[in-house]
């Protein structure tokens, strides 16, 4: 009907959605709620191995030949750790592209606008692909795309809080800011959020407590993966413009005369 | 020698490389990486970087998280 792939890093994806692998019931779980998403990008956090080093790995779960894995740098405060984590994921075979978060407060999980744009200039100049999740701020997403982002990754809402799309507008806005893939990265709770980020024009949408949080995430990862492609299909549709007053949708004319 | 992995303290004998280490505590290889003393050592320099008392070792793989 519509093109729908997203291109990132030269890479094309059909599917729209990106989810997590944190927070799950269990790793079969996780496994069967990303089939269901149908998402072909998966992130995952980097962090210390436990020792002695054996014992599942979440890879054992989540195949790296089937899904692109996107690693995350979640917890790195400073640009520094977050370019470390990136060198380490890259080193460790996860690729280039990356999901760059530099946190700026413990509390409300926003980014450190400024090490954010630093570490997207140092990360682009070494040739990773880089997607950053930052505040919804259509400045700040044309200063992410001039440093080399290769999408921007406004947050809807707090990190995991499930509050959906808090400022449509300033989405908007970013999405006119900016020529780079917008993804809404943070903040959905339930489907109709997704719709509304890909309603309003965005490229894809990132979550993971939305699904994973839910009480059966399988069946939520199915209504985010339809709600992902329904937002995507309506927003290229075009939809009516709203109106105060109805407006008849059957003929005036020819209405019979009942009266006496 | 002390050297501290993924932050916890291990004495450990001379001379030791990160592939020893690695293979002591019995680490799967598959995307793993490991940095020393905060810089990635590529995994074909695992067997000729031998360790040294205060060393900080972490050795990381992907895990489970998100959003």
């Amino acid at each position: 009907m519509y093109d729908t792939s997203l291109w990132l890093g030269g890479k094309e994806f059909k599917s729209r959605l990106i989810v997590g692998t944190g927070k799950y019931p269990s790793f079969e779980n996780m496994r069967d709620a990303i089939e269901a998403s149908g998402a072909e990008i998966v992130t995952v956090a980097v962090r210390r191995v436990s020792l002695p080093g054996q014992g599942e790995s979440l890879l054992d779960y989540v195949d790296p030949k089937r899904y692109t894995l996107l690693p995350n740098t979640a917890g790195c405060y400073t640009a520094d750790e977050a370019v470390r984590t990136c060198y380490l994921a890259r080193e460790a075979g996860l690729g280039t592209l990356v999901k760059l978060e530099v946190i700026g407060d413990s509390r409300t999980l926003f980014p450190d606008a400024i090490g954010l744009l630093e570490a997207t200039r140092t990360l682009a100049r070494e040739g990773f692909t880089v997607l950053p999740y930052t505040n919804d701020d259509p400045v700040m997403a044309k200063k992410l795309e001039d440093a080399g982002a290769a999408a921007v990754m406004p947050l809807g809402a707090p990190i995991g809080s499930g509050l959906g799309i808090r400022n449509p507008y300033n989405i908007k806005l970013i999405l006119e800011a900016v020529t780079v893939p917008v993804i809404v990265d943070a903040g959905v709770g339930t489907a109709s959020d997704a719709a509304i980020a890909m309603e309003l024009g965005c490229d894809g949408v990132l979550m993971n407590t939305a699904i994973a949080g839910a009480k059966d995430p399988v069946a939520m990862a199915t209504a985010m993966k339809l709600a992902v492609e329904a937002g995507r299909l309506a927003s290229k549709a075009g939809r009516i413009g709203k109106k105060l007053y109805a407006t008849a949708s059957s003929p005036l004319e020819g209405v019979p005369d009942w009266t006496s | 020698m002390n050297v501290t992995v993924n932050g916890k303290s291990m004495e450990l004998s001379d001379g030791l490389t990160i592939e020893d280490l690695l293979a002591r505590l019995g680490v799967r290889r598959e995307f793993t990486a490991v940095a020393l003393n905060r810089e990635v050592t590529p995994k074909h320099q695992y067997t000729e970087s031998v360790l040294r008392d205060g060393d900080k070792v972490e050795i990381v793989r992907p895990m489970g998280g998100g959003r």
